[in-house]
């Protein structure tokens, strides 16, 4: 009995250091916003966010510096960590959640899935569903999803005076290569 | 048997359930790990204080153009309509040749002057760590004033001429307050007697205190040490500013006993008073042009 007990500690042992063990993780992760009006085109890009991928479940985890967004324009870049996102108080944001659909990350191919989970941005977490694209190489997996966010969702304060420059949905898009490590 | 089978499926839905804590607290931990400190940022919304020039600087291919301006005193009575007949305007350019070096001139209707100068950031206040506590510009700048004044003749340009040095020191303690402290030294080519110095230093002072998210209100002191000007009464510039940054302008209030907006004349001859009433209202507003994209920190 005490044995068998043992024997079921160790394989739960086994299957948890398993799974640690083929996290797929990448630290240049490219995520960009964007956001067009009549007024002004507005967009920022940042390549280093943290993703990771775990293929015993399919969870995901994406965690990304505010401040790593480059704008075009300084001034906006500025303005964006100062006033909009307040990026001293909010410094990341985060996301987790899970992919289902049919996907096989032993098989090469390219899976259509459906991504589920929670942002926290600005210090508010919201709900996401999104679809993505996987595509799974023989030495890499790719992952790339847009999907759109409302300032206002996340208590992103905009005053009236801009309100026309910045757009209702702000579009984002994600693209993620996580290298199989050998 | 069975009680061990059931421990087990316990024990891994446990883990399944934490995994994504896990996932995301790794994820975020290795985040937090990199975080490489990065400069900080908006120490003043504005290339001036009231009158003081800040150490933030336009970005590499931005234009900044500054119009200045200031009314009469409010003491000038109700005939003058308290100042607001009478104004000084300066009109100013300045650009940054890196994100770095910014060079700018202008032109003011104080004794018709044209000014100039070149500043550069020397040290940049890091975030988080305390490896660079302050940021640090080095500013040096010239005025040449054109006006012909019918009770003297006209001078050789050589003697219109004088040159400013200053050294600003500046520290964003937090998201609210930022100080800026600046040694200065003024050389003026011609002094009106020999007993005024042509070397005066001063220690200029300012600081900003935001009251939301998109305005402050600034202070601004420059004290001139005693006894090198003589021969004419002067005082010493105090200012209150107050900023309102709507994308990208910055509009500021202003009151000051200075009229003039040049720092050869208004750190060292500022003839009005606070408690005369020698007071000008005025505003700077700016407008930032991209003149091209910054991307070089793309990689």
């Amino acid at each position: 009995m005490f044995l068998k007990c043992l024997l079921s500690f160790l394989v739960a042992m086994c299957f948890s250091l398993n799974g640690r063990c083929q996290y797929f993780i990448t630290k240049s992760g490219f995520i960009g916003f964007y956001s067009k009006t009549d007024f002004e085109d507005i967009q920022a890009e940042n390549n280093q966010a943290y993703a990771m991928l775990d293929p015993g479940n399919n969870r995901i985890a994406f965690a990304v510096l505010m401040k790593g967004f480059i704008f075009p324009k300084e001034l906006m870049q500025e303005h964006f960590n100062e006033n909009y996102i307040e990026s001293d108080k909010y410094p990341k944001a985060t996301f987790t959640g899970h992919c289902s659909g049919e996907m096989d990350l032993t098989r090469e191919g390219i899976y259509q899935v459906v991504v589920k989970g929670e942002i926290n941005l600005h210090g508010i977490t919201q709900p996401v569903e999104t679809t993505a694209q996987i595509e799974v190489r023989n030495d890499r997996i790719l992952g790339t999803s847009a999907f759109k966010l409302k300032p206002e969702d996340f208590q992103i304060q905009i005053p009236g005076v801009v309100r026309d420059k910045i757009a209702r949905e702000i579009n984002v898009r994600v693209q993620i290569t996580w290298m199989r490590s050998k | 048997m069975r009680k061990t089978f059931f421990s087990l499926i316990l024990f891994i839905s446990g883990l399944s359930t934490h995994a994504q804590d896990t996932l995301l607290r790794s994820v975020s931990d290795s985040l937090s790990a990199s975080k490489n400190t990065g400069y900080v940022t908006g120490t003043f919304k504005a290339l001036y204080i009231v009158n003081m020039k800040t150490i933030e600087a336009p970005a590499e291919g931005v234009l900044n153009v500054e119009i200045q301006h200031r009314f009469g005193s409010l003491n000038s009575g109700s005939y003058e309509f308290f100042g607001l007949d009478n104004a000084t305007l300066r009109l100013g350019l300045d650009y940054g040749i890196t994100d770095r070096l910014t060079v700018g001139i202008g032109r003011s209707s104080y004794q018709k002057t044209f000014d100039g100068y070149v500043k550069y950031k020397l040290f940049r206040q890091t975030a988080e760590s305390m490896r660079m506590p302050v940021s640090v510009s080095l500013l040096t700048s010239f005025s040449y004033y054109t006006q012909h004044f019918t009770d003297q003749e006209y001078l050789n340009s050589t003697f219109r001429l004088s040159y400013t040095t200053q050294v600003l020191i500046a520290r964003k303690f937090n998201n609210l307050f930022s100080l800026e402290l600046t040694p200065t030294l003024i050389h003026y080519n011609l002094v009106p007697t020999v007993e005024d110095q042509n070397n005066v230093f001063a220690l200029c002072s300012g600081a900003r205190m935001k009251i939301s998210k998109r305005m402050s209100i600034n202070v601004e002191y420059d004290y001139l040490f005693a006894s090198q000007v003589v021969s004419t009464q002067v005082n010493h510039s105090l200012s209150f500013g107050w900023d309102i940054e709507t994308g990208g302008h910055v509009f500021q209030l202003v009151f000051s006993n200075s009229q003039s907006m040049v720092e050869s004349q208004y750190i060292a001859q500022t003839p009005g008073s606070w408690s005369n009433g020698d007071i000008y209202f005025g505003f700077n507003i700016s407008r930032v042009f991209n003149l091209k994209p910054h991307n070089k920190r793309k990689d």
